[in-house]
């Protein structure tokens, strides 16, 4: 069994919102009709995207930290929204393990949106369907493409490859070993939903430095600073050896 | 969540429709066996089916605004085996078709004798469509809350609490109409329908506080530390990758400022179950049939501000990734 997903290493990504540029201008170029935006010049400017970058804060200034988290359709493993749709619009692929949304089925009831914890799915005002990320389904197994750019356009536009993309049950793929050599883990655990998409969290080097190791002990400057000699009147080590 | 109007509607109006069904029926139980007199047939069971289709079809009808495709819904009927809104996609018609039948029946009066029970009272035609609508309307109830109930992570929702408080909301509506319906149509069970909504009223003011406390009382499973899994006690979110909203902060965020949850929170109480008794028992008292619908009245309005807040206390995890805008 495949289960394609993505793995996007938080130590890596720098906030920059190319995956989503990048995610935006393929999906909206390709057969499913485009992503459409209300506004997008206006003052109140909104649209359907399959990707979004957030930004969070962590800790109080000025010891804070700031995380960038990419967030797409996890296509999880168990996928709650896919049991309530109503049509069988929504439905996960069998042969690659991606969840889809067939929108020639779709009513836009919106009971999917619902049902998913974490946000992915987006309604299209315009074409008043559901709509969400589909891996580019309709880029990854294109055989007029050249094999290295048969990838999510969000993987192929990352400058700093914090994005991964593969078959996270195969154990030998790239996602796989990242996954289990760098911590990967899933968003919102507790709803057993079982996210294909995996995150590998930020990671700080950091070196432990004991006192000793920062200054030589045979230091020159230190001749200065010896301690004084132990007196005569004390015993030495050859009153104890020299019988 | 955002509540929506349509489906407040949907869920109120069925309610309603399903409550006045069961009145009808238990009525016609009742009935058969010489414990009311029995009413005419044709005002009582064929006009209150009448009514009750009626509700049933503004609910469906309200339903189709909630959709972006009303030209599919046929589509919504194929997913029976997983999926509670198709069940209620099917369930809702046939419901309909068997008041209809059941009502019709009465009006024609159609009533072949099918069996005859040893007290001597005769099970006909009309008998056996009301219980096979009787099962649908239940079927009904629970299809409706369990849309709502079986999503583990919208905690308010995912209790029997919900498929009990439709089932007792929905009935105590229902026989406070069946109430106000037989002041013209059967005057002699008024006492017994009124008695009848007094206590489910009461029932479902129980039910609602038990959720209502039940909901104060929980503590949510998802947190921002689980949702971008970072273990820290203090995250805030600096930006949600847009900046004029989307479909995320519109459909689950209700919008609504504390004080009007607040007034909802005390007014629902008031307006479905404190009110619509006090008229019920004045009705009763002083023999003024305009207290019986102005029960109805008050109570459908209570209902709708109960399924409001219903869907407004609602929180949905996803609201962790939408707290701030820049």
């Amino acid at each position: 069994m495949t289960q394609l997903a993505l793995v996007i290493d938080l130590n890596v990504c720098v906030g920059c919102h190319a995956c989503v540029t990048s995610c935006k201008e393929w999906n909206t170029s390709g057969s499913a009709g485009p992503l459409v935006d209300q506004n997008p010049y206006s003052a109140e400017p909104t649209g359907t995207f399959f990707n979004r970058v957030q930004t969070f804060e962590i800790g109080e200034f000025p010891a804070t930290e700031t995380l960038h988290l990419p967030k797409s359709c996890l296509h999880c493993e168990e996928p709650p929204c896919v049991p309530v749709c109503p049509t069988g619009a929504s439905y996960k692929r069998k042969e690659d393990g991606i969840v889809l949304v067939d929108y020639d089925k779709c009513i836009g009831c919106k009971y999917c949106a619902w049902a998913c914890p974490y946000g992915a799915r987006e309604f299209d005002e315009q074409n008043k369907v559901m709509k969400k990320c589909t891996l580019c389904v309709d880029r990854i197994y294109d055989q007029s493409l050249a094999e290295a750019d048969r990838k999510p356009a969000c993987v192929k536009a990352c400058p700093t490859s914090a994005r991964l993309f593969g078959d996270i049950h195969d154990p030998a793929s790239e996602v796989s070993m990242a996954i289990r050599g760098n911590g990967g883990y899933q968003l919102m655990p507790e709803w057993s939903t079982q996210p294909a998409n995996h995150y590998l969290p930020r990671r700080q080097s950091r070196m432990k430095i004991h006192p000793d190791e920062l200054e030589r002990s045979d230091n020159p400057r230190k001749l200065d600073a010896q301690l004084p000699k132990p007196g005569t009147a004390g015993p030495t080590i050859e009153d104890a050896v020299g019988w | 969540m955002r509540p929506t109007l349509s489906v407040i509607l949907l869920t109120t109006l069925i309610g309603a429709g399903q409550g006045l069904f069961l009145a009808l029926y238990s009525v016609q139980l009742y009935a058969l066996f010489h414990l009311l007199p029995a009413p005419d047939a044709r005002a009582f069971y064929a006009a209150g089916s009448l009514l009750a289709l009626l509700l049933l079809a503004a609910g469906l009808t309200a339903s189709f605004f909630h959709l972006g495709h009303p030209e599919r819904a046929w589509r919504a009927a194929t997913q029976w085996r997983t999926s509670w809104l198709s069940r209620e996609v099917i369930v809702l018609p046939a419901l309909m078709g068997s008041v209809c039948l059941f009502g019709a029946a009465h009006w024609i009066d159609w009533r072949p004798a099918l069996a005859s029970l040893p007290s001597g009272a005769l099970v006909d035609v009309t008998l056996l469509l009301g219980a096979l609508a009787t099962v649908l309307t239940f079927a009904l109830f629970l299809c409706s809350a369990m849309i709502y109930a079986c999503l583990p992570f919208l905690r308010e929702w995912h209790s029997p609490l919900t498929v009990l408080n439709f089932i007792l909301l929905g009935g105590a509506s229902g026989f406070t109409l069946a109430t106000a319906f037989a002041v013209q149509a059967a005057p002699p069970l008024v006492g017994f329908l009124a008695g009848w909504a007094l206590i489910i009223t009461g029932l479902g003011l129980a039910a609602r506080l038990w959720s209502l406390i039940r909901n104060y009382r929980l503590r949510p499973r998802s947190t921002i530390q689980t949702a971008i899994g970072v273990k820290h006690p203090k995250v805030v979110q600096k930006s949600q990758g847009a900046m004029g909203g989307s479909f995320n902060t519109r459909e689950f965020f209700h919008g609504a400022s504390p004080s009007t949850m607040r007034s909802v929170l005390w007014g629902f109480p008031l307006l479905a179950f404190a009110l619509p008794a006090a008229l019920v028992s004045v009705g009763l008292a002083s023999d003024l049939p305009a207290a019986f619908v102005a029960a109805f009245a008050t109570q459908f309005v209570g209902l709708l501000g109960e399924r409001w807040f219903f869907f407004a206390q609602a929180h949905h995890p996803q609201n962790l990734y939408y707290q701030s805008i820049s």
